[in-house]
């Protein structure tokens, strides 16, 4: 077919039609030798234009345009850094798919997650940037990490579950049969259940990415547990059932089986494309509202179970002990929590005047149906708007618009969730659980404002 | 015509892929450790979309399709159970054969455990390995040491963890015996069972342990706090 019957004047101008063209072009040669498309260099249609295209290319399209090639790079992580033209209006853009096929955030956009200093690397974990976060969503390359033992590149060609214990048929399952199975896309946060841990006795890190940072919100996809439950068919007497990752911690933890027959999630994508390999690729278990560590990743194996196993992150992990010595376990629902995310912890407002106070609630019960906000450190409240959808389980908006004076102040949100449930002080939290239960922290948070305008972490 | 185009590429890929030639070791030492990119189809050069998923079921022709709805998964055999299910639960079921000695569990620790735990098993905290003796009676305090000895409430979870996760730089590679000679080494150490040298442990003397917190642990009451509208 002539080309300009495929891009005929009617609808191409002749730039366009001439990049068309080109592209095409490009295109041909690069099918018509095998070669090269069959070298290790293929990574996308377009890659011969930095490679032995550009000068096809390049000639084709009369070069200018291919001088906004990529820059030496110093961009920050999961950005490109790409030539930054004086007048943008005044000479062509870098070219499509100059990316490969695949694209990037911009090279001025730099926030990241941040480890937390555990001592061992292996077991460790890193944090949301919720400062900056927008909207509900947690880009999947900004989602916290909580792993024991690193993060396994697990092939998902090999990959298998199995389903056994007491069920009438043990099962086993490839990647590829799950994805045949009936799907689910749901919207839902993940907190692990140490988020805060270190604000326990006094205001300790500085930033909301560190005190609120192990929360994050993902649209999940993946095959209902109970699908498969039923499939195999639950023998009478069943309660618990065990998930285990294929990680080197071969991590487990038992799971009631009627979560498991309610709305827990084999999940094996995450916002749109596949499950980011340290959210638990090629599959993760998604337990809604559940605490974070309970979300087996790289899920192997499942076994149902009279009795819980009594793992060992379920017992001397993940146990909230109290001041009697006594220590709650399974404490596994994640109560209804808020944060503000602006104005927060190491920021510094320029000068007095408008600012728009916004942050995230959510309730591993259900929907958040109420967030106030106080700028008097809870001495008067104010209700915030909430930004729908409000969806249950999830991260929920809210924002209200602020005049600071100048004068110093607390800023306070305070989330309420649909069984009416309200967040509480941390003074109330901790009248009865004392200091040392660790876990599941979910009081108000204080951010002072000075006079100067610097925002602290503060115990109000 | 698309469809026998995208048909002719694949059978291509499959015939000359080698991830798909299985049980050719020499091929394998090439074998791709990435996903390639979509192919081109014929013409357009649009690339090709996802394959469908194949069942596992239909490829072996095993499973009776009546039964099951989809039509998908595969019974899973003992032999493929038993390969992973590594679990051992308080009653003691899943305990493999096998017994370790104290005497034997000191040496074993010496070598695969005390480089992080401390040859006194007083833990390593620049490691972050914790320590796994001591703190009994600590639990109500303002400090509470919480160790295998006086937090953990089953000596299972010992055995099932030690086997599953540890040493941190080959997990499980210990042998059952090593493991019991290990389990038995600690809890020993602990007081918990005997330290004398000839103490054994094995999936019987495993089951009968009490340990000191075994009745330390409440049920969630929550909510506890928090106002209700």
């Amino acid at each position: 077919m002539p080309n300009d019957e495929k891009f005929p004047a009617s609808r191409y101008g002749p730039a366009e039609r001439h990049m068309a063209e080109s592209l095409v072009e490009i295109e041909r040669q690069m099918l018509a030798d095998p070669q090269q498309e069959d070298c290790d260099c293929k990574e996308g249609m377009f890659n011969g234009l930095t490679r032995r295209g550009l000068l096809a290319g390049g000639l084709a399209l009369g070069g200018g345009a291919l001088m906004s090639g990529r820059a030496a790079a110093e961009a920050p992580p999961g950005a490109v850094e790409y030539y930054v033209q004086p007048d943008p209006t005044k000479e062509q853009g870098r070219l499509i798919l100059q990316d490969d096929g695949y694209g990037s955030r911009s090279q001025f956009e730099s926030e990241v997650r941040w480890r937390y200093p555990t001592a061992s690397i292996e077991s460790s974990w890193s944090m949301t940037p919720l400062a900056s976060g927008h909207g509900i969503i947690t880009p999947s390359g900004l989602h916290f990490e909580r792993h024991h033992a690193g993060i396994p590149t697990i092939d998902p060609r090999t990959h298998e579950l199995i389903l056994h214990g007491m069920v009438d048929t043990p099962m086993r399952f490839t990647m590829d049969d799950l994805k045949r199975l009936p799907a689910v896309s749901k919207i839902h946060f993940i907190e692990c259940s140490g988020n805060g841990l270190t604000e326990w006795d006094e205001p300790t890190l500085k930033t909301v990415q560190g005190t609120h940072g192990l929360t994050s919100t993902s649209e999940w996809t993946g095959v209902r547990l109970s699908t498969l439950l039923e499939m195999a068919g639950v023998s009478d007497g069943a309660a618990w059932i065990l998930a285990e990752g294929a990680d080197a911690a071969v991590m487990t933890r038992s799971v009631p089986i009627d979560k498991a027959m309610d709305d827990a999630i084999l999940a094996y994508a995450q916002n749109g494309e596949a499950i980011r390999p340290e959210q638990g690729y090629p599959l993760r278990l998604l337990l809604p509202g559940y605490e974070g560590n309970t979300h087996i990743k790289w899920l192997r194996r499942l076994e149902v179970s009279d009795k819980p196993f009594m793992t060992r992150e379920e017992t001397s992990k993940y146990t909230d002990l109290m001041p009697d010595g006594s220590a709650r376990q399974f404490s596994l629902e994640m109560e209804a929590k808020s944060v503000i995310t602006f104005p927060s912890g190491a920021m510094k407002l320029p000068r007095p005047g408008f600012y728009e106070v916004t942050g995230v609630a959510w309730s591993g019960r259900g929907k958040i149906t109420k967030v106030e906000v106080s700028a008097d450190g809870g001495k008067t409240w104010e209700e915030a708007s909430l930004e729908g959808p409000v969806l249950p389980i999830c991260h929920t908006r809210f924002r209200l618009p602020w005049k600071w004076t100048g004068e110093q102040a607390v800023l306070q949100s305070r989330a309420t969730d649909d069984t009416g449930y309200v967040q509480p002080a941390l003074s109330e939290l901790v009248d009865v659980r004392g200091l040392n239960s660790v876990y599941h922290l979910n009081a108000i948070q204080s951010w002072h404002i000075s006079e100067d305008g610097e925002v602290t972490n503060v115990h109000a | 015509m698309f469809m026998r185009n995208l048909t002719v590429v694949c059978a291509i890929a499959l015939a000359t892929s080698p991830l798909l030639a299985e049980d050719s070791g020499e091929e394998k030492a090439t074998e791709r450790t990435s996903a390639t990119l979509p192919e081109r189809l014929e013409e357009t050069g649009e690339r090709a979309p996802m394959e469908p998923p194949r069942s596992s079921a239909e490829e072996v022709g095993e499973i009776d399709v009546s039964s099951n709805a989809f039509g998908v998964g595969q019974p899973a055999t003992e032999e493929q159970i038993s390969a992973i299910d590594i679990d051992v639960m308080p009653d003691g079921q899943g305990l493999p054969e096998g017994s370790g000695t104290f005497a034997d569990g000191k040496t074993a620790y010496d070598q695969a455990c005390a480089a992080c735990h401390g040859s006194d098993m007083e833990g390593v905290s620049e490691l972050g390995a914790p320590a796994l003796l001591g703190g009994r009676g600590t639990l109500a305090d303002d400090s509470p040491v919480k160790t295998v000895e006086s937090y953990w409430p089953y000596a299972s979870t010992l055995y099932d963890y030690v086997h599953r996760a540890m040493p941190l730089q080959s997990p499980g590679s210990l042998s059952p015996d090593e493991v019991y000679a290990i389990s038995a080494y600690i809890l020993g150490r602990a007081g918990i069972i005997s330290d004398d040298p000839d103490t054994t442990l094995d999936a019987d003397s495993m089951a009968e342990i009490k340990m000191p917190n075994a009745d330390g642990f409440v049920e969630d009451p929550r909510p506890d706090v928090g106002g209700n509208e």
